[in-house]
């Protein structure tokens, strides 16, 4: 294995694919951020990580899926929450985890993301939201802020975008939590959380999107936005989903706003097939 | 529907081909398929549905035929023997991960139970006219093997096939169905189970750290498998990749792949085709067909030998890979080859291109929405043989 210099080894470097890196992710982009938090929960999260595997849909995050060492899917566009159901359904000891963007997540593969949550497969929906398509160039998605720009629509954007923890948990999600890309330890604890739950969890990461969404909207660099989301960002744990709305460069609620417990899809369907057996 | 409760059916049933195929599958050790309902193909999903609890399958109906498609694929990676099933307008949703599956060589079956089209067309009535679509209906090159049922018998027969096939090879398998045979209730024989062949899963004997998921481990083209969990810490993309199956962006990696996945199917044609004749000997005009459509063509065929021709039959049973060399050597011995069709001419053009002129090639087209009259066929064999 590939170590950093000086001998040491970085601790997130044992579940990454070092024979990959570089990566292609842009200087300043939000998604490695995200996945050495990742890295991080794995270690407080007790699961056994052979039986942890990762999917991604495609774009910037989707890409994430490559860089984990660990049994790992690519799949289509929009697509990674059906794959997973697969996968869980066919093997339920599987710890499965949907690493995605939210152009993939949520446009694209936003009926299948209802239905999951509806169902409470037990799966982690991790979604890097930078606010735009990125890999194509930052056109707009469902999540871009009113009146921000992107190349698709450059005189702003005139559509409601989604609210992303109001929609999983309307939906009957177990676990919903909001960080940003600058709130890494808090991020990293959510994450080992959703881990361990027994059911569709999910959380939204905002990160920034240098080259394009922050590039195009004149919301300076990577760094400046690290200071903005830092002195924008309201954790408000616990709070009402339905008022954790993106507004283009007004504060951000954060948090764990959802954590409950509901019967998973498996175990659902292991109980009515008990109560079949027993008729 | 009665199962008794058993997991293994045997003996003699009389059903629809649509159930039989649901039989088959069950027979060939699938154990997960996700479903949409949609006609002529409903029946099966909703026999699965009340099979599976007794045979430790696992059914779910997804929130579209996309959806469908790919979980059938998630399921493979997770150990499973994977199906969906569906018919013309779910089918076409499929495609994007028909060729997700021919790219990251995945075993499964898409039934397609097929009714007239295009677009919502007759739902609950047959059509042929997806044939080219099995074989082209995903962007880019990739082959796969398609399978056409002529009775409830054969949806039960073949669809163990088409699991077969898939796991030989290690590409989707389309199994082209179409309403009347769906629809249609006959004697279905199911055998003892344990009499049944089935081509198991080739899993690799490598240990992690050795094994490489698109590196085949044999003299034949096709890698062998692992699933999720086994340590080896597989990546699978839908993108160009290399042996490791990592992204490759690049015309070597992109012409090594495409040859590969390509050949696995072209090199074995010979091994995979499957025709079934009936008095070529001394035939001078021969009827090609599949599917329903060939129990049409053999009453035509039975009208004209009644009346003294030289008739013979030759039936496909695998569409795809198309039988090249045999239709190649029937050119030179024949002087016409009739082929009717429910739809407007498509393996016709498979014909015509593997006759190559050496006989005369005739079309007998129908736009769907019931069976050709047999007397359609007649008059084209009594026609071309002048």
């Amino acid at each position: 294995m590939t170590t950093t210099s000086g001998g040491l080894q970085n601790p997130v470097e044992q579940y990454l694919r070092m024979d990959r890196i570089p990566h292609i992710w842009c200087p300043g982009c939000g998604i490695g951020t995200t996945v050495n938090c990742f890295a991080r929960a794995l270690d407080d999260s007790g699961l056994n990580l052979q039986n942890l595997a990762i999917v991604s849909g495609i774009g910037c995050t989707g890409r994430v899926a490559g860089y984990l060492d660990f049994d790992s899917f690519h799949t289509t566009h929009g697509r990674a929450l059906p794959f997973a159901t697969g996968l869980k359904l066919a093997n339920p000891e599987l710890k499965v985890v949907v690493y995605s963007g939210d152009g993939d997540l949520i446009a694209i593969g936003g009926n299948h993301f209802i239905h999951a949550a509806r169902r409470n497969l037990d799966v982690t929906v991790i979604c890097v939201n930078n606010f735009n398509y990125a890999m194509t160039g930052g056109q707009v998605a469902p999540t871009t802020p009113q009146n921000a720009v992107g190349t698709t629509a450059p005189l702003g954007v005139v559509e409601r975008p989604f609210n992303l923890p109001f929609l999983a948990d309307s939906c009957g999600a177990v676990y919903v939590a909001r960080w940003t890309a600058f709130h890494v330890r808090q991020l990293s604890k959510s994450m080992a959380e959703a881990l361990r739950k027994d059911g569709f969890s999910f959380i939204e990461v905002i990160a920034p999107c240098p080259t394009l969404y922050e590039r195009r909207n004149r919301l300076g660099t990577s760094l400046e936005r690290m200071e903005w989301y830092r002195d924008n960002s309201v954790i408000k744990n616990g709070a009402d989903t339905r008022e954790c709305d993106i507004v283009f460069q007004d504060k951000i609620v954060c948090g764990k706003f959802v954590d409950r417990e509901r019967e998973n899809l498996i175990e659902a369907t292991r109980a009515k097939q008990e109560a079949a057996r027993n008729r | 529907m009665s199962n008794n409760g058993k997991a293994e059916l045997t003996g003699a049933l009389y059903i629809d081909g649509d159930h039989a195929a649901a039989e088959g599958a069950i027979a060939a050790g699938c154990n997960f398929v996700a479903g949409y309902p949609i006609t002529p193909s409903t029946e099966i999903v909703e026999r699965i549905a009340a099979r599976f609890p007794g045979t430790g399958g696992t059914f779910i109906q997804m929130e579209d035929e996309i959806a469908s498609s790919i979980a059938i694929q998630g399921a493979v990676w997770g150990g499973a023997k994977a199906m969906t099933v569906s018919s013309g307008p779910g089918i076409s949703l499929m495609m994007e991960h028909i060729g997700l599956a021919a790219m990251t060589e995945v075993p499964c079956v898409f039934v397609n139970v097929q009714r007239g089209g295009p677009s919502t067309g007759l739902p609950t009535l047959p059509a042929q006219a997806d044939m080219m679509q099995a074989r082209w209906g995903s962007h880019g090159d990739y082959e796969i093997i398609a399978l056409c049922p002529n009775s409830p018998q054969e949806c039960f027969d073949l669809i163990i096939q088409a699991f077969n096939l898939s796991e030989q090879y290690r590409v989707p398998v389309m199994f082209m169905m179409d309403e009347s045979i769906g629809h249609m209730t006959e004697r279905v024989v199911i055998p003892p189970y344990r009499d049944i062949p089935i081509v198991p899963r080739k899993f690799t004997v490598r240990p992690p750290g050795q094994y490489r998921p698109y590196e085949p481990e044999d003299d034949t083209l096709v890698p062998a498998l692992t699933k999720a969990g086994q340590g080896h810490n597989v990546h699978i993309t839908g993108l160009t990749h290399d042996e490791r199956g990592y992204p490759v962006m690049s015309a070597v990696a992109q012409d090594k792949l495409i040859r590969r996945l390509v050949g696995k199917i072209r090199n074995n044609v010979h091994k995979i085709t499957d025709v079934r004749a009936d008095g070529l000997e001394d035939a001078d005009v021969v009827v090609l067909s599949y599917g329903i459509t060939s129990r049409i063509a053999m009453r035509a065929v039975r009208m004209a030998r009644e009346r003294g021709l030289k008739v013979g039959c030759l039936r496909l049973v695998v569409v795809w890979p198309f039988p090249e060399q045999v239709i190649r050597e029937l050119a030179e011995r024949v002087s016409v080859m009739i082929m009717p069709e429910i739809n407007m001419g498509q393996m016709v053009l498979e014909v015509e291109r593997c006759a190559a002129g050496r006989c005369r090639v005739v079309s007998v087209p129908h736009a769907g929405g019931t069976v050709h009259d047999p007397k359609t066929i007649f008059h084209a064999i009594m026609e071309a043989a002048g």
